[in-house]
C-alpha cells in the first residue's frame, strides 16, 4: 500500500484516482489514526458509516476526510463548540462549509477539540481539556483551532477545517507547523458555524502545505443563500504553481513587529525576508499606524458580538438546561454552570460595552479604529502587494504558562487581528523552527502573509513559491500524533 | 379654579405583512395552526444559523412607507434588540434602529415619525393562573408566530383623545387593508397598537411625564383604555401627585389599568448593529413599484365629499374597497344618479337590508350596483315612493330580481293621478277628525297622523311630498 502517512491531501487524492489505494483504505487508515489520539485533538470521532453520513457527491478530493473543528454543526453528530452548555446537543442542520466538503466526496474524521467557543489562543479554554502540541506535549497547540492544528500536525489527519476570529487558524498553524489560511471575509458560507464574532468569523483550511489550502479554498469557497454576508471569490481558486516571486513586494510594518517578539521567531522572520528576496521579489517598509490599536478595538468589538451571540444558550430549547426554579434562576444557573470562564468574562465585556451611555465610548470608538485598520491597510496595498509579518511573538508557550493574565494571552494574537479587523485573507506557511526565549525545544515558527481582499489566488501562488524555497520538514510533528 | 389639561398622544403600531414566509427564514407564515409546526432551525434560533432577509417583506414594508407619505430610505441597515424571553429565541430581536426603512411621513393629520421593519416575537402562553406568567403552572412557547415580518409604525405625538386615535387607527387600518400587504386583524394580533399618553396644561408647549398602554386588541379598547388614562393622569396631577414613566395594561372587562413595569425596570437592549445582514439597498424599481399606489382611503374620502356625498358616508364607502366599488358601479350605471343619494342608498338602506337577512357579505350579494341604481332611479324620478323603494329593495336583496318587476307585479307604482290622491287626502281627514282639528289650531306635528293615513290606503304608493301639499290645501293651511 502507498505510504497514506507521508501523503498531502492533494497526493491521496491522486492516489485514489489512480487507484493506488481505495476510498475505503484511506478512510480506514485515518479513522484508525484518529482513534490513536494521543494529543486530546478530537471531541469526537466517526466510524466507518458516520463519517460518510452526509457525502452525496464526488470531486477531485473525494475520498479524502477531513477532521472538522467542533464549531461546525453537524446533523446528528455531537456539535459542542467546546462548551459545556452544549453537550449532548445534537444539530438537525448540517453548515454549509461542511456539506460542501461532503459534496466533494469528502468524508468526516472527527469533531476537533478548540477552545470554548473560539474563545482563546491556547485551547487551554476547552471544557474538555486542552488539546496538545504535536512537537512537544507541554506546550498549547494555539488556539482557538488547537484541535485542528494538532490533528493535522501530528499525523491524525491528513487536513482540517478551522474557522479564525483574530488569528485562531492561523497561529495554532504556526504554532503546529502547517499552513492555515484564513481567506477574506465573506470567502465562504459562515451558516452552520457557530457565531464568536459574527463580522470577523471565516472558515478556512488547516493543511500540511499551501497547495492543500488551495484545493480546500476551492471546495468551500462561494456565495450561499444562507448567509448573507457570503460573496465567494470571483474566479474561483486553483493549484498555485508559481516558483518566482519576480515584481511582487511585500511589505514588513516595523513598527507592529518591534513589540515583545522572542528573537528565534525574527531571526527565522528575517531569513524569510532573504528567501523573498532570491525569489526575486522586493522588501520595503511599511507604516500600519493603527494596527498597534488592533487588540484593544478587537477585544471590545469581538467581546459585544459575542455576547449577543451567545444569548441564546438560554436553557429553553437546547442543550443543557440547569434549573427551572423559575425563569431568572433558569437563565442564571443555566448560563453559570454551562460557561467557562474566559466566555463569561467576554460575555460581561461586551455586555458593558454596550450598555446604554458606555456604547459610544467603547463600541462605537472601537467600530473608528476598525475603519482606521481598513484604511491602513488599504493605504499598505497601494504600495505593496503583500504584508509580511511573524504570525505569532513567540513559538508555542508551555501549557499554563499564560491562562492567569489574560491580557498577555491576548498579546499572542498581536499579529494576526489586523488583517481580521481589516476583512483582508491572510495566511501562515512555517518558516522554520526556534527556541523559545530562555531555552527550550526547537519548535515551529509562522511567516504570516496578507493579501488585499479576494486576492487568495494571488497569495497562494506566493505562499507557494516561499513555501518551495523555505522547505519545512514536519515530520517531527507527524510523530507526535499517537498515544 | 383648577388646571385644563390637554392629552398627548402618539401611537406605535405592529402591523404584521401577509407574506408567504417569515421575515428571515423559509417557514410558512399561519394563523391557528398546530404549535410549533411551521418552525426550523433559523426561527429557533440553534447554533450557527443566519438570517437571510425576506424580500418580499421588503416591497411590502416599502408599500406601506408610500403609503403613509414618507421618505423612503436608500439604504436601510438591521440591528440587534437584546433581551432575555423565551418568546424570543436568540435573546435578540432583528429590527431597524438607527437606519429605518421609512421616515418623515404623514396620513391624515398625524405625522408619522418613521416606519421600520422587525421580526415578530413567539406566542407564549402560561397555563394555570390568570394567563399571566405570574401564579401560572407552566410558560408554553408556540414559534409558528415568532419570525413572523412586521413593519412598526411610529408616529408623532399628534393625537389629543381616545376618539380621535379610534378614527385614525381605523384611517390607517383600512389604508393598510387596501395595500393588501397584511390582514390588519386586531383580534388575530396581525394589527397591534401601543399608544404613549401624557398630558400637559392647555396652552402649554412642553410634554408632560408619558406612560405606554400596551397591545390592546380593538380601536374601541384603545380608545377605552386612552380615556381611562387620561382621567387617572389628570386625577393624579390634581391630588398634587406626579405622573410616572411606566407600562400599562388596559382590561377592557373591568376598566382597569394595570402596571406593567416601572422606569426602573425598563430594558437597556444594548442595541448592536446586526453584522449577519448587509445593508439593504432598494432597487429603482423597487422604489418605483412600491409608489404605485392604488387611490386609498384618504384621498378617496375627499374625493367623495367633493362630489357631494356626506362625511360619514363618504369615510364608510373609503375604508372598504368593495363598497367604494360598488358605490362607484352605481353612479356609472345610472349617471343621473346623484352622488349623495347613491351613497346614502348604499351605506344606508342597502346595507341594514343585507346584515337584515343573513349578514350578506356584498360579494355575495344577488343585487348587482345595476340593479341598485335602477332602484333609486325609480325612487328618484317618483316613480315609486321612499317607502315603496324600500319594499322592492327587501325583494331584490332576497332573490335578485328585477326592482321594476317587483314594482309592477306587487303594484307599487307610485299614485300619479293627483286626482285619485285628493280623493283619498279628503276622506282621510274626514275619517280623521281629531288630528285634522289639531292641525287647524295650529299643532302642525299633527300633521303626521293624517299622513300615515294616507299611506296607510295608498300602501305607501304616495309621494309624500304630494301628501304634504294636499293635506295642507284641504286643511287650509
Amino acid at each position: 500500500m502507498a505510504d497514506l502517512m507521508a501523503a498531502t491531501g492533494a497526493q491521496t487524492a491522486a492516489l485514489i484516482s489512480s487507484g493506488e489505494a481505495s476510498a475505503d483504505e484511506v478512510l480506514d487508515f485515518w479513522l484508525e489514526r484518529a482513534s490513536g489520539d494521543g494529543l486530546n485533538g478530537y471531541l469526537w470521532t466517526a466510524d466507518r458509516e458516520s463519517a460518510r453520513a452526509g457525502v452525496d457527491g464526488s470531486g477531485p478530493l473525494a475520498g479524502v476526510p477531513v477532521a472538522i473543528k467542533d464549531i461546525f454543526c453537524t446533523e446528528g453528530v455531537p456539535t459542542t463548540a467546546a462548551s459545556r452548555i452544549l453537550e449532548g446537543y445534537l444539530p438537525p442542520y448540517t453548515a454549509t462549509a461542511v456539506a460542501r466538503l461532503n459534496a466533494g466526496g469528502m468524508p468526516m474524521l472527527g469533531k476537533t477539540n478548540m477552545d470554548e467557543f473560539a474563545m482563546g489562543s491556547s485551547n487551554e479554554n476547552s471544557a474538555y481539556g486542552a488539546s496538545l502540541n504535536p512537537w512537544d506535549r507541554g506546550r498549547v497547540p494555539g488556539g482557538s483551532s488547537g484541535g485542528s492544528a494538532a490533528v493535522v500536525a501530528g499525523g491524525l489527519a491528513p487536513w482540517a477545517l478551522g474557522t479564525d476570529t483574530g488569528g485562531s487558524i492561523r497561529q495554532p498553524a504556526g504554532f503546529c507547523g502547517i499552513v492555515g489560511l484564513k481567506p477574506t471575509y465573506g470567502a465562504i458560507s459562515r451558516f452552520g458555524m457557530i457565531a464568536f464574532a459574527s463580522s470577523l468569523d471565516q472558515c478556512g483550511p488547516l493543511t500540511r502545505d499551501v497547495t492543500d489550502a488551495a484545493l480546500l479554498l476551492a471546495t468551500l469557497q462561494g456565495r450561499d443563500q444562507m448567509d448573507s454576508t457570503s460573496v465567494g471569490i470571483e474566479g474561483g481558486i486553483s493549484a498555485p504553481g508559481a516558483e518566482r516571486l519576480d515584481g511582487l513586494t511585500f511589505g514588513v510594518p516595523r513598527g507592529l513587529i518591534g513589540q515583545g517578539i522572542e528573537a528565534g521567531v525574527l531571526a527565522r522572520f528575517e531569513e524569510t525576508l532573504i528567501k523573498i528576496a532570491e525569489l526575486g521579489g522586493t522588501i520595503v517598509d511599511i507604516e500600519l499606524p493603527h494596527a498597534g490599536h488592533a487588540i484593544s478595538a478587537y477585544y471590545v468589538l469581538a467581546p459585544a458580538e459575542a455576547s449577543t451571540n451567545l444569548s441564546r444558550y438560554d436553557g429553553v430549547r437546547y442543550g443543557v438546561r440547569a434549573s427551572d426554579e423559575d425563569l431568572l434562576s433558569m437563565y442564571e444557573v443555566t448560563r453559570e454552570e454551562g460557561f467557562g470562564p474566559e466566555v463569561k468574562r467576554r460575555i460581561m465585556l461586551g455586555t458593558y460595552a454596550l450598555s446604554s451611555g458606555y456604547y459610544d465610548a467603547y463600541y462605537g470608538r472601537a467600530q473608528r479604529v476598525r475603519t482606521r485598520i481598513v484604511e491602513d491597510f488599504r493605504n499598505a496595498f497601494g504600495q505593496v502587494d503583500f504584508v509580511v509579518t511573524p504570525t505569532s511573538p513567540t513559538v508555542a508557550f508551555e501549557l499554563g504558562e499564560k491562562t492567569a493574565d489574560p491580557w498577555t494571552m491576548y498579546q499572542s494574537d498581536l499579529f494576526t487581528v489586523p488583517m481580521s479587523l481589516a476583512g483582508v485573507p491572510a495566511i501562515s506557511i512555517p518558516a522554520g523552527l526556534a527556541q523559545p526565549d530562555g531555552g527550550g525545544p526547537d519548535l515551529p515558527v509562522g511567516f504570516q502573509i496578507a493579501a488585499p481582499a479576494f486576492a487568495e489566488q494571488k497569495l497562494l501562488e506566493a505562499s507557494f513559491a516561499l513555501e518551495s524555497a523555505i522547505g519545512f520538514d514536519g515530520s517531527a510533528g507527524l510523530e507526535g500524533g499517537l498515544r | 379654579m383648577s388646571t385644563e389639561y390637554d392629552a398627548v398622544i402618539g401611537l406605535e403600531i405592529h402591523v404584521q405583512l401577509s407574506t408567504k414566509t417569515k421575515m428571515f427564514c423559509g417557514c410558512e407564515l399561519s394563523f391557528g395552526d398546530e404549535p410549533n409546526v411551521h418552525t426550523c432551525p433559523i426561527c429557533l434560533a440553534h447554533p450557527g444559523v443566519l438570517p437571510v432577509p425576506n424580500q418580499t417583506a421588503f416591497e411590502y414594508a416599502l408599500k406601506i412607507g408610500a403609503a403613509l407619505d414618507c421618505e423612503l430610505s436608500p439604504v436601510s441597515t438591521f440591528d440587534r434588540k437584546n433581551y432575555f424571553y423565551p418568546d424570543n429565541p436568540k435573546a435578540y430581536q432583528i429590527t431597524q434602529a438607527a437606519t429605518p426603512f421609512a421616515i418623515d411621513g404623514r396620513l391624515g393629520q398625524v405625522r408619522i415619525h418613521h416606519a421600520h421593519l422587525e421580526e415578530d416575537a413567539a406566542k407564549t402562553i402560561h397555563t394555570g393562573g390568570a394567563g399571566r406568567i405570574k401564579g401560572s403552572d407552566a410558560s408554553l412557547v408556540d414559534f409558528n408566530r415568532g419570525g413572523t415580518p412586521l413593519v412598526e409604525i411610529v408616529t408623532e405625538p399628534d393625537l389629543r383623545s381616545g376618539s380621535e386615535v379610534r378614527e385614525w387607527g381605523q384611517l390607517l387600518r383600512a389604508t393598510i387593508k387596501q395595500l393588501g400587504v397584511s390582514d390588519v386583524n386586531m383580534e388575530e394580533g396581525s394589527l397591534r397598537c401601543d399608544a404613549n399618553i401624557s398630558i400637559r396644561p392647555v396652552g402649554s408647549e412642553t410634554l408632560g411625564t408619558k406612560t405606554e398602554l400596551k397591545n390592546m386588541n380593538s380601536f374601541r379598547f384603545i380608545e377605552r383604555g386612552i380615556e381611562a388614562e387620561i382621567a387617572r393622569q389628570k386625577e393624579v396631577i390634581a391630588s398634587g401627585g406626579a405622573v410616572e414613566q411606566e407600562t400599562l395594561h388596559f382590561d377592557p372587562s373591568t376598566g382597569e389599568l394595570h402596571s406593567l413595569r416601572s422606569k426602573e425596570e425598563a430594558h437597556d437592549y444594548r442595541y448592536l448593529p446586526e453584522p449577519d445582514l448587509v445593508p439593504v439597498v432598494p432597487t429603482q424599481a423597487m422604489l418605483e413599484e412600491a409608489l404605485k399606489l392604488p387611490e386609498l382611503p384618504a384621498a378617496r374620502a375627499a374625493r367623495y365629499e367633493g362630489i357631494g356625498v356626506g362625511e360619514q358616508a363618504a369615510l364608510l364607502l373609503s375604508f372598504e374597497v368593495d363598497w367604494a366599488e360598488y358605490f362607484e358601479g352605481v353612479l356609472a350605471a345610472d349617471d343621473s344618479i346623484e352622488p349623495r343619494v347613491a351613497a346614502n342608498w348604499v351605506t344606508g338602506e342597502f346595507a341594514a337590508e343585507l346584515r337584515k337577512q343573513d349578514d350578506q357579505p356584498l360579494a355575495e350579494s344577488k343585487v348587482d350596483p345595476a340593479s341598485l341604481a335602477k332602484l333609486i332611479g325609480l325612487v328618484a324620478s317618483k316613480k315609486i315612493s321612499h317607502g315603496a323603494g324600500k319594499t322592492v329593495l327587501e325583494a331584490i336583496v332576497a332573490d335578485g330580481s328585477d326592482p321594476e318587476a317587483v314594482v309592477a307585479e306587487q303594484g307599487l307604482e307610485q299614485i300619479s293621478d293627483s286626482g285619485e290622491l285628493e280623493q283619498i287626502v279628503i276622506q282621510a281627514i274626514e275619517d280623521n277628525p281629531k288630528p285634522a282639528e289639531q292641525v287647524r289650531s295650529g299643532n302642525e306635528k299633527a300633521i303626521g297622523a293624517l299622513v300615515g293615513a294616507v299611506m296607510k290606503a295608498t300602501q305607501g304608493r304616495a309621494d309624500g311630498g304630494e301628501v304634504n301639499r294636499l293635506l295642507r290645501q284641504h286643511l287650509g293651511l
